[in-house]
């Protein structure tokens, strides 16, 4: 696991929740990542790359429904779940969990940090 | 379709960077207009160079135009961007069945079967080719019949036959295929827009994306994507194979409940999607 000491405290408050199996902030323009805090096993880059195109295709999407820019999405699969926090300034604050998280504190903790990041 | 064309004209002469090129490029494709198509294609690549949908849409307007060696340029460039985009694996079958290397057109038609089980061409192309003889012919004309879908299938079917009896199913609901295309359904704008076509054409390649990231995480089948915004929330769902569900409610609808509208309208669509294959 590594991070930025600047955005440490940041990811430490969205992993510190039960069923988090890592955090990472992602540059939402070009998918690379920024800090990770990511267990064994996780490709960062990788998953960073898609989890930023996504974010770009559901942002277009949901702004062309008129219904304003993505604040929080929640990509639901059989075993996890990727959930994503969009901040301010672009970055995107990512959480891979296990199916029993609770996706709510998951949620405003990664609001939490999306305004530390800034 | 003169009107739809019209109005995503109009769309892309709007904003630029919009992929309602896609979407353009098909419709005019399909309407034979071939030159129109060609232009919006290479000017979508243009801005996309790295969007593989743009490079498998601009092959099939050069295979329509028989230009078949640019078309293998265009779609071999799609696979070195997404090495399972099934159009690419099809349409490289395709070109591999007319110069009649049956081998290689089986082996992209076994790869697309891989990543779309549901596709009837595939499969139908694969059963005639696998029969030998005076088989692989009738595969390449099978695979071509692919390349050019009929106009009617690009035109959206009436949403009251997938999903009749549905809670909003007159505006908020919408079943795309893999390529964005339209299947059912219409969305409006807070302001009675109709914009249905721009949000399909952002959401062509969502599923294959999103089951790309499931895997990666080893988290297995993806289920959904719920996503919130400012103004409304967004549901997301696979309802069978690469087609997409969309439903969209204001902020008033709780995310919960999104999800069961999205649930019952996905039974829906995939009772329809299983009549129709």
């Amino acid at each position: 696991m590594t991070a930025a000491p600047a955005y440490g405290p940041a990811l430490d408050l969205v992993t510190r929740v039960r069923g988090v199996r890592g955090a990472m902030l992602v540059s939402g323009d070009d998918g690379i990542v920024v800090a990770e805090q990511l267990m064994e096993g996780i490709k960062g880059a990788a998953v960073a790359a898609l989890a930023s195109s996504l974010a770009a295709r559901l942002r277009r999407a949901m702004e062309a429904a008129g219904v304003g820019a993505s604040q929080f999405w929640h990509l639901q699969c059989d075993q996890g779940g990727l959930l994503v926090v969009p901040a301010p300034s672009g970055v995107l604050v990512v959480a891979v969990a296990e199916p029993d998280v609770n996706v709510g504190l998951v949620r405003l903790e990664l609001l939490r940090a999306a305004e530390a990041v800034g | 379709m003169a009107d739809e064309i019209k109005r995503l004209s109009s769309q892309l002469a709007q904003d630029p960077d919009s992929l309602v090129f896609l979407r353009l490029g098909e419709l005019l494709r399909l309407k034979g207009q071939f030159e129109a198509a060609h232009r919006v294609a290479l000017t979508g690549l243009e801005r996309h160079p790295h969007l593989a949908d743009a490079h498998d849409l601009y092959a099939r307007i050069l295979a329509d135009k028989r230009d078949y060696e640019r078309a293998f340029d265009e779609w071999d460039m799609t696979l070195r961007i997404a090495a399972d985009h099934v159009g690419a694996l099809k349409g490289l079958a395709f070109l591999y069945f007319k110069v009649g290397d049956v081998g290689q057109a089986v082996a992209h038609l076994e790869a697309a079967r891989q990543h779309a089980p549901d596709d009837p061409g595939v499969a139908q192309a694969l059963a005639l080719a696998q029969g030998g003889g005076p088989g692989a012919a009738r595969a390449a004309a099978a695979a071509a019949d692919e390349l050019a879908p009929a106009v009617a299938a690009a035109a959206p079917l009436e949403e009251s036959r997938v999903f009749a009896g549905l809670e909003g199913a007159q505006e908020g609901l919408l079943l795309l295929d893999a390529k964005g295309q339209v299947l059912g359904g219409a969305l409006k704008d807070p302001h009675g827009r109709d914009v249905t076509d721009a949000v399909a054409a952002y959401l062509a390649g969502v599923s294959h994306e999103a089951a790309r990231t499931a895997k990666l995480l080893g988290l297995g089948r993806w289920t959904g994507v719920a996503a919130e915004g400012q103004l409304g929330h967004v549901h997301l769902t696979p309802p069978a194979g690469d087609a997409l569900l969309l439903v969209v409610r204001d902020r008033a609808v709780p995310m919960g409940r999104l999800a069961i509208i999205a649930q019952r309208a996905a039974g829906a669509a995939r009772r329809w999607l299983e009549q129709q294959a």
